[in-house]
């Protein structure tokens, strides 16, 4: 291939990334054969090698210092199809790999197969779906190629939409079919961008497309569609309707998923075409679109939170918010580099936000289904004694309650400050405001929920089931994750930067 | 006009009809009916695209007349996963729609205006 630059010649560690993503599905194969209680003995083989797999990826990217690139069958783009890791999936994968194993642990105890059965539903699904999210959230991290990732979106649904109705009521089931309407409707806007693209350049490759693109119409048609489809995947208000009653309604292991991973999946794929692919097309007008919805998002998502009486229904709204300061990086992105400056930092930023997210509100979903457990409801006037009966949990829910709202040394804080510090550096003071009033209202009710689970509990009352310590210290694990992340700052290199097309070498 | 800007134009008034049926209509049989016309303009452009895109003395490009049979198998799966929800949500509530019997959580508001 003559025109190969050299990001995209494969590299030796190459096939590591397609056993990162077919390990999970060979997993979900294997425990649909075995079935009943070994499907759980396969997840959990599947979750230690592809953690050991993921681990193999960082060593190779930090030595190479370059993306991991694999031809699949040897195959060139533009014929071929090229997955590729750089510093962004990497940190994708880690982090994903680290929520799924504490999932894993948490979900070791709600979703046991029951003794003396064979095989219940719930378990069997819920396992097989937990590997089945994993390997396409994979795929969407290394994919370097625009109708894989359609694939890999798809996917992503299909494991996503029955976690939602695992326990199988008509409320949830309900919600599972907003969520599956709304998402079908996405991945097609996306299909017609990526044909549209295929149509214009003759090739799907992330890296050919970027090099290929110009400024036209025909572009301009391809992003917005593409952009506009993932939005509803991501749940970015307004096409947030969907997502609240799906995160609240499913169990709380099933939440966390959904809530933590799999709308970042969707995200990531925005980040990549607006970084990598349409660098040309994203103005920085456009950009200011896409951040203005992030903006509402924050104030009227966290405004919802702060009236909402159930504690699920809090958490899925804090997420509604969360996930409009993972826009609004876009437009700072765009003005740095329009003024050539380096805008490595707040990709930094915007990447730290993500992975704060995730380990922060997949360990307050998880604490939620643990107060929900040993009080028999989650209404937040009535959490008294819950601190009493499960100190570790309530503290892990403070932290990372304390990490959505961005105090030091949590990696939210070190994530707004870089975002911050980018919308000062490009005189955007509109988005500062948008991140300090989203931080506040977020404090609001993180405040709300801790004092009233600090009332001691009224006389004569007993936990209606006793929670185990390993749940509890699963999701103490993960707030600290999202607490102790703003020490990530401190390690000498920057992994995010490594390889990225655009990036400064 | 050519056949294919016949094709095109076809398209475009699939892909606006599912679209408006995707919004407009509340039930979601109809919703999903809707989404597989959508999908069908879709697939229509992408064969017009093949078409166009053709190498001279071929009848089309091979490329996006694989990724078009790829994709009508994805919606295919979509529109059988959804079948299925909507089944069970009729074996559960004995209703098929979007919206709660109480009229919460109707798609139309947040479901905090009413969440008290």
């Amino acid at each position: 291939m003559p025109s190969a630059a050299p990001t995209i010649t494969p590299t030796a560690a190459g096939l590591l990334l397609a056993v990162a993503v077919l390990l999970p599905f060979i997993g979900v194969l294997f425990g649909f054969l075995l079935g009943g209680r070994k499907a759980q003995h396969v997840a959990w083989a599947t979750i230690v090698f592809g953690i050991a797999t993921v681990l193999a990826i960082t060593r190779s990217l930090l030595t190479l210092r370059a993306a991991v690139v694999y031809h699949l069958g040897g195959w060139a783009p533009p014929l071929g199809i090229a997955l590729r890791a750089d510093g962004l999936s990497v940190c994708m994968m880690l982090v994903v790999a680290v929520v799924v194993a504490a999932v894993a642990v948490y979900a070791h105890a709600d979703f046991d197969t029951p003794a003396g059965a064979r095989e219940a539903r719930g378990p069997l699904s819920f396992w097989l779906l937990l590997l089945a999210v994993w390997g396409s959230l994979n795929l969407i991290f290394v994919s370097g190629d625009v109708f894989t990732l359609y694939v890999a979106l798809e996917l992503l649904t299909f494991a996503g939409v029955p976690l939602v109705a695992l326990d199988g009521r008509g409320e949830t089931l309900r919600a599972a079919l907003r969520y599956l309407l709304f998402a079908l409707a996405g991945s097609m806007f996306y299909l017609l961008g990526a044909f549209l693209l295929y149509g214009v350049y003759g090739t799907l490759d992330i890296v050919l497309l970027a090099t290929d693109i110009k400024a036209e119409p025909v572009t301009w048609a391809a992003a917005a569609l593409m952009t506009a489809g993932l939005l509803a995947k991501t749940a970015l208000f307004p096409l947030h309707l969907w997502l609240p009653p799906a995160h609240a309604g499913a169990p709380a292991a099933a939440s966390a998923l959904l809530s933590g991973l799999v709308i970042k999946g969707s995200w990531f794929l925005v980040l990549r075409l607006w970084l990598d692919v349409f660098p040309v097309t994203a103005t920085p007008a456009a950009a200011q679109w896409l951040a203005a919805f992030g903006a509402s998002a924050i104030i009227i998502g966290n405004c919802v939170a702060l009236r909402q009486a159930r504690l699920k229904l809090l958490i899925a709204y804090s997420t509604v918010a969360q996930i409009g300061y993972l826009f609004l990086m876009f437009p700072l992105v765009a003005a740095l580099d329009a003024s050539r400056l380096a805008s490595g930092p707040v990709v930094t930023g915007g990447l730290l936000q993500v992975v704060s997210h995730a380990t922060a509100k997949a360990a307050m979903f998880m604490a939620a289904g643990l107060i929900y457990a040993t009080l028999g409801h989650d209404r937040i006037a009535d959490l008294r004694g819950s601190a009493r009966a499960l100190p570790l949990t309530v503290t892990a829910f403070v932290l990372a309650g304390a990490s959505l709202v961005g105090l030091p040394p949590s990696g939210g804080f070190v994530a707004k400050w870089l975002l911050l510090s980018g919308a000062t550096a490009t005189a955007q003071w509109w988005w500062m405001l948008a991140m300090l009033a989203g931080g506040l209202l977020t404090s609001a009710y993180v405040f709300i929920v801790m004092v009233r689970s600090l009332a001691p509990a009224p006389a004569g009352w007993t936990a209606k089931r006793r929670v185990s310590a390993y749940q509890q210290w699963a999701v103490m694990a993960l707030a600290q994750c999202s607490f102790l992340l703003g020490f990530a700052v401190l390690l000498p290199i920057d992994i995010v930067q490594i390889g990225r097309t655009g990036a400064p070498p | 006009m050519s056949t294919t800007d016949v094709f095109g134009i076809c398209a475009a008034v699939l892909i606006g009809l599912g679209l408006y049926g995707l919004i407009a209509n509340p039930q979601p049989l109809r919703k999903l009916l809707a989404f597989n016309l959508m999908g069908n303009g879709i697939f229509l452009v992408c064969a017009v695209i093949a078409r166009r895109g053709a190498a001279a003395g071929m009848n089309g490009d091979p490329v996006s007349q694989a990724l078009l049979i790829t994709a009508i198998v994805v919606a295919f799966a979509a529109s059988a996963l959804a079948v299925a929800l909507m089944l069970r949500l009729f074996e559960e509530t004995g209703a098929c729609s979007l919206s709660s019997p109480d009229g919460r959580h109707t798609g139309r508001q947040p479901p905090a205006a009413s969440e008290v």
